[in-house]
């Protein structure tokens, strides 16, 4: 398993889309992917799940990665959250 | 198939013809009811197909919204294909047949109520926000598996709007260059439908005794407001032959429009002001499209209604800057709020009243609960700066109630005074439109800038007859002797003091009287923007 911690730059937090495009790239792979935050967790294929999570600008989540390819799912969902939240 | 060429007639609110499609306005009655189910795989399966069809009128309403408003604005049904996609929602839908054996309609109805009640109760109001998108596309999948169709009229090709009646709140929410036409079974000419048809020049129908169940969005159809007839589903040199006449209309229209930029004068040489009646900030465009001298009549009941909670000062305020940018240095007369009677807002909270037209409504609200009216000119004063405004208060009856209301503009004034906000006090008038107004009208010309007769009220408060039910139409007789030495009278007392008076009832775009109000001496009418051209026609073919 591999994680890596996230800080929220967004200013909406992990809003619909963000989610929704984030749902889109973790069925790209294989691995398991979570974010959680506080103790609650999400699995990032969940939308409604993700945005029920309530994340905040400036909140920080923890992402694990856990499963065949998370090499490649550790970069791509990292890259990911750089790129859009 | 056979063309049914499926005839009625209804009364004319606006005269013209037109050809196009149906689309059908239903009252929202999606009731769904809990219904035991034998197979759930059939049922998963509808439901299949239901969630198929989501997908595909959510992908049109995004490519259409990527052309008209961009990627931003679009992302929305973007995020709906999405959530419509969510495991944890189709497993709770999934599951609850299963295990119930329930229809799929009450799944989707109860899950959706469930999902969005936990996005409303989250402490962020973005998402809380999120609970109307849940309820927006359980609303849709409920709707494909009853069969139902799309109604939303954002996504609507131009059409003949054909409902059972329309609300102002409904109407108000409507795109209007997509209205060819409306047709309802209910409704009485003085309506708000009538008015909002006369208004955008389009022809309406009203007391068409049409099945609504016969009829289905995207049948063709022909309004004909000259005969007073609707056809739906007419033969094919039927509709040939409407066509042609729709032709000859819009050749006649363009001789209209030959008299843009014309004076409004008499043969004799006498003048008088033409302006319109708009009821919204978009209605600004047809005022100018139609040469009208100003507005005459600015309802601004649109900021308060179809929407949850009164407009705030600022809202308020852009949308009054930008009529009056807009209408660059033109005058612009502002109504201050009229709720009540036949226009019902919610969050007002005004109750049920028997006699809601002689009830609490217009001024007395204002005067009953300041606060409201205070937010209102303060926006008023606010927006005066930025252009020519007036402004006129409805339903007065005593010179007592414009005292009182003087006494409201006197604490704004000093308010905007002490925080020092730019404002001006702009030119101040009442409506005449109650009997009382015009027995006291030497008074009040007295205390006021102008007098802005409106006619609907004035006819319906003197001859004792509800201008809301299509019963009495035949009793509403604006032409009524009563109702013109009213106009008479109200007319020479605002002259004597040397202030001004219009009349922005539906009689002031009445060709019939046009001879009459200019020997009346009145100095301004206000009409719908579509009858500006009409008037000044009239006004230009007199000798008075």
């Amino acid at each position: 398993m591999k994680k890596f911690d996230y800080t929220i730059q967004d200013e909406v937090g992990i809003h619909a889309r963000p989610a929704g495009l984030l749902v889109k790239e973790t069925k790209k792979y294989e691995s398991k992917v979570t974010v959680a935050k506080d103790g609650k967790s999400a699995e990032a294929t969940k939308l409604m799940a993700l945005m029920s999570l309530g994340v905040k600008c400036g909140e920080t989540v923890e992402v694990s990665v856990e499963g065949a390819d998370e090499e490649a799912a550790y970069d791509g969902i990292k890259a990911f959250f750089e790129a859009n939240l | 198939m056979e063309a049914r060429m499926l005839k009625l007639s209804g009364k004319v609110v606006y005269k013209g013809i037109v050809v196009g499609p149906v689309a059908l306005l239903k009252k929202d009655d999606q009731q769904v009811r809990r219904i035991r189910i034998d197979d759930a795989d059939a049922e998963l399966a509808r439901l299949g197909k239901a969630g198929e069809q989501a997908q595909a009128q959510l992908q049109k309403l995004y490519d259409k919204a990527v052309t008209e408003v961009g990627e931003a604005s679009a992302a929305i049904f973007e995020v709906h294909q999405m959530m419509l996609e969510d495991d944890d929602y189709l497993d709770a839908i999934h599951n609850m047949i299963r295990t119930e054996m329930v229809n799929a309609e009450y799944a989707v109805a109860v899950t959706g109520d469930n999902f969005s009640e936990m996005f409303a109760n989250m402490d962020d109001d973005y998402m809380k926000a999120r609970a109307a998108d849940i309820k927006d596309i359980s609303n849709r999948l409920v709707r494909n598996l009853m069969g139902r169709e799309d109604m939303s009229l954002a996504d609507m090709e131009p059409s003949i709007i054909v409902a059972d009646d329309l609300s102002p709140s409904e109407t108000i929410q409507m795109d209007k260059k997509k209205i060819l036409a409306f047709v309802t079974v209910h409704g009485s000419a003085n309506s708000h439908t009538a008015i909002l048809a006369r208004m955008m020049n389009i022809p309406a129908l009203i007391g068409v005794p049409v099945n609504l169940e016969e009829v289905h969005t995207g049948m063709q159809v022909i309004v004909d407001g000259l005969k007073g007839e609707v056809i739906f589903d007419p033969a094919e040199e039927v509709c040939k032959e409407a066509e042609a006449r729709v032709k000859e209309e819009q050749e006649k229209h363009k001789l209209l429009q030959t008299l843009k930029g014309k004076d409004n004068v008499t043969l004799s040489g006498k003048t008088i002001d033409i302006y319109a009646n708009i009821g919204s900030v978009s209605d600004v465009g047809y005022v100018l499209e139609n040469d009208a001298g100003g507005i005459g009549l600015f309802r601004s009941e649109f900021l308060y209604l179809g929407r949850d909670n009164f407009p705030t000062e600022e809202e308020q305020f852009q949308a009054y800057r930008q009529v009056l940018q807009t209408m660059a240095g033109k005058k612009v007369v502002i109504r201050t709020l009229d709720i009540g009677a036949d226009k019902q807002v919610d969050y007002f909270n005004l109750g049920k009243e028997d006699n809601p037209a002689m009830g609490y409504r217009a001024i007395r609200i204002c005067l009953k609960q300041p606060h409201i009216f205070q937010t209102q000119l303060r926006a008023l004063f606010r927006a005066a700066v930025y252009g020519n405004l007036s402004v006129m208060y409805p339903m007065i009856t005593s010179v007592e109630e414009v005292r009182k209301i003087y006494e409201v503009v006197e604490q704004v004034k000093e308010e905007l005074e002490e925080q020092q906000v730019p404002y001006k006090v702009p030119e101040q008038g009442i409506m005449i439109e109650t009997p009382a107004a015009v027995m006291v009208s030497d008074e009040l010309a007295q205390m006021v800038d102008f007098f802005s007769i409106g006619t609907n009220d004035l006819t319906q408060y003197t001859l004792a007859v509800d201008r809301q039910n299509a019963k009495l139409d035949d009793f509403y007789n604006p032409h009524h002797k009563a109702i013109l030495r009213m106009i008479q009278m109200a007319a020479d007392n605002a002259h004597k003091c040397g202030k001004w008076v219009g009349i922005c009832g539906e009689l002031g775009a009445d060709l019939e009287l046009t001879e009459e109000f200019l020997r009346m001496e009145i100095d301004e009418l206000s009409v719908a923007p579509s009858m500006v051209l009409k008037v000044r026609k009239a006004v230009r073919e007199s000798a008075v």
